[in-house]
């Protein structure tokens, strides 16, 4: 059992952003153990996904190709990638920490009597794998300790791209995998070569619908300058309006975490975080907000993040640039008063 | 219908951490616990199923003897009965050494329906319900806003990122993982808590289920987070605190 293998994910005919982050944990883990790295793809077609790694100096990459993989389902990829990991034994399988991957890859590990560490934050030596705990008050450190491949998924901004220099040690190896395997005819750097699954239409026990949007957009987060968001801090429904004030008092964009939307208090349209939007304004205004990690990596990349919060220990102040610690029903009437005379 | 629900008892919510002295988990005295807001939406779903269509809901939980709170809670707002499965180590299993007992405890009951919350607010694996549906053979669906029974199984919502849902369709029996947010949770009534007492809670040993429980994945270390940006705490009285805020967002952020 050697090797890493980073299974990649692919939004709207791309390999998503979180998939590259996946791959820059493989390789420092990939350096850090001295074992080469080999990148995974998975669809019916992944010819066009391939060619996204042009140029760039990877290891090898294997497209697991079926025509049932065309559309997603937790049944066809648990299948496929099971007997890829089989045939090929790697030492780590690496996925980026996605809605899709918490749908099948707890599965996978599973299926080989393994558990899947989710959600990693950082690599260490041994290797050990620290991920957040108690919705971010705790950190935690994994050893994996089974004789199985060790199946991980990395948080989505812990490991950074642009560090994804190419691990030159694992450009060597041009075999093909299986029997089925032929070569492809991407112009990639990397040896790709591709893997057929045996996959039968029957062992794909649910039919999935396409994506859809529940209602018309009224808001644009995403493109919002200033944003004003609440949290359960706030209590009850009828304390809105106290930081709508505020929001209106600093021509900004009010919104949520997702506790709110759930209660009906403010539409799920202004939710932040990963059900949510992911928004990067100038100023992220996060009230009564402890910040949970599903929230915090919708709104970690704004550029000044300023949190109000009766709780000095919540980890919404792991990220924020300035802090007020007091009571949200004082503390956010004198900003608009001061907002408001500031304007003046 | 049978429906299953499993439901985990949580640390209460933003409770101050407490690290042990062999810093291996938290000091776990003096804490309050709940049920975890996740399992909660589940079994919501759950009563409100069988309100439709008849049928029982039966709660399973693992862990120790305190969890016999969060059941007697989940029967007082309606669920028919329950199985705790007494568990003093469960702090030490891994997410498949979990998995396993509940599916031990589940699989003779026999139901048309197992539902979880999505992920666990202390450790947020997110994978127990998932893990189940593997062990137990079945088809799942993770991350379901709302359900419905249709002739042929189930058509559910499932939530994807960033605003987006699809429709599933899946034979029963089935798992899923339920979102929060899909229902109004409702609150136990003085009748319910009564009705409650009346209700049957079965006890299961771990040791009876016979399951593998040697973990291989082990939490080995727990700490305080540190912190990614220095944050500058601004202080005083609430006035003075907002007058050092709005000097920032000014002459710093430049927002105003």
């Amino acid at each position: 059992m050697s090797g890493i293998f980073v299974v990649m994910e692919q939004q709207k005919g791309c390999i998503s952003s979180i998939s590259w982050e996946a791959l820059a944990a493989g390789q420092q883990l990939g350096t850090q153990l001295g074992q080469s790295v080999c990148t995974v793809l998975v669809g019916a077609q992944t010819g066009e996904l391939a060619n996204e790694f042009t140029g760039k100096p990877l290891g090898r990459v294997v497209c697991v190709e079926h025509p049932l993989l065309g559309q997603y389902t937790a049944d066809g990829f648990t299948l496929a990638l099971h007997q890829l990991v089989q045939s090929e034994a790697p030492a780590y399988v690496i996925f980026p920490h996605t809605y899709q991957v918490r749908d099948y890859a707890p599965a996978l590990a599973a299926r080989m009597g393994q558990v899947l560490i989710g959600d990693v934050v950082e690599i260490g030596e041994g290797p050990i794998f620290k991920r957040q705990l108690l919705q971010g008050r705790m950190d935690g450190v994994y050893r994996p300790t089974g004789n199985g491949p060790c199946f991980l998924s990395v948080q989505s901004g812990a490991f950074h791209p642009a560090q994804t220099e190419g691990n030159a040690s694992s450009i060597q190896d041009t075999t093909s995998v299986v029997p089925q395997t032929s070569h492809d005819e991407c112009r990639a750097l990397a040896p790709v070569s591709v893997f057929t699954p045996i996959l039968d239409p029957a062992q794909i026990r649910t039919s999935p619908g396409e994506p859809f949007r529940d209602a018309v957009q009224t808001v644009d987060l995403g493109s919002a300058q200033l944003i004003v968001s609440v949290g359960r801090g706030i209590k009850d429904a009828g304390n809105i309006p106290l930081v709508a004030e505020l929001a209106t008092a600093l021509g900004a964009e009010l919104a949520a975490s997702r506790p709110i939307c759930d209660q009906g208090w403010l539409p799920a349209e202004r939710q932040v975080g990963s059900s949510g939007h992911t928004v990067s304004p100038k100023l992220y205004l996060a009230i009564g907000i402890s910040g949970a990690i599903q929230h915090l990596v919708g709104m970690k990349g704004s550029q000044c993040i300023v949190a109000i919060n009766k709780d000095p220990d919540a980890p919404i102040f792991e990220v924020a640039d300035y802090g007020i610690v007091g009571d949200l029903f004082e503390v956010v009437p004198a900003l608009t008063a001061a907002v408001k005379a500031a304007k003046q | 219908m049978k429906i299953v629900v499993a439901i985990k008892q949580v640390l209460e919510r933003d409770a101050q951490v407490r690290i042990d002295t062999a810093g291996t988990w938290i000091d776990e005295s003096g804490y309050q616990y709940e049920m975890n807001e996740p399992d909660a939406y589940a079994l919501e779903e759950a009563l409100q199923l069988r309100e439709a269509q008849g049928g029982e809901v039966i709660v399973v939980s693992a862990g120790p003897e305190r969890v016999g709170t969060t059941i007697r809670e989940a029967l007082a707002k309606g669920a028919d009965r329950a199985i705790h499965i007494l568990c003093d180590d469960f702090g030490a299993r891994d997410a498949l050494g979990v998995a396993r007992l509940l599916a031990a405890a589940i699989q003779p009951e026999n139901p048309a329906l197992i539902l979880t919350g999505l992920q666990s607010e202390d450790l947020g694996y997110g994978q127990t319900g998932v893990i189940l549906a593997e062990l137990l053979g079945l088809p799942h669906a993770s991350l379901i806003l709302h359900v419905e029974i249709t002739g042929t199984g189930l058509k559910v919502k499932r939530e994807l990122e960033e605003g987006w849902f699809q429709f599933v369709e899946l034979p029963t029996p089935a798992v899923l993982t339920i979102q929060s947010g899909g229902n109004k949770l409702r609150y136990a009534t003085l009748m319910g808590i009564k009705r409650a007492k009346s209700k049957e809670t079965r006890l299961v040993a771990a040791a009876e289920l016979a399951t593998d429980s040697i973990p291989v994945v082990r939490l080995e270390q727990v700490s305080l987070p540190r912190k990614q940006k220095s944050t500058q705490i601004l202080t005083g009285t609430p006035q003075e605190a907002t007058a050092a805020l709005v000097e920032k967002l000014k002459f710093e952020v430049r927002v105003l």
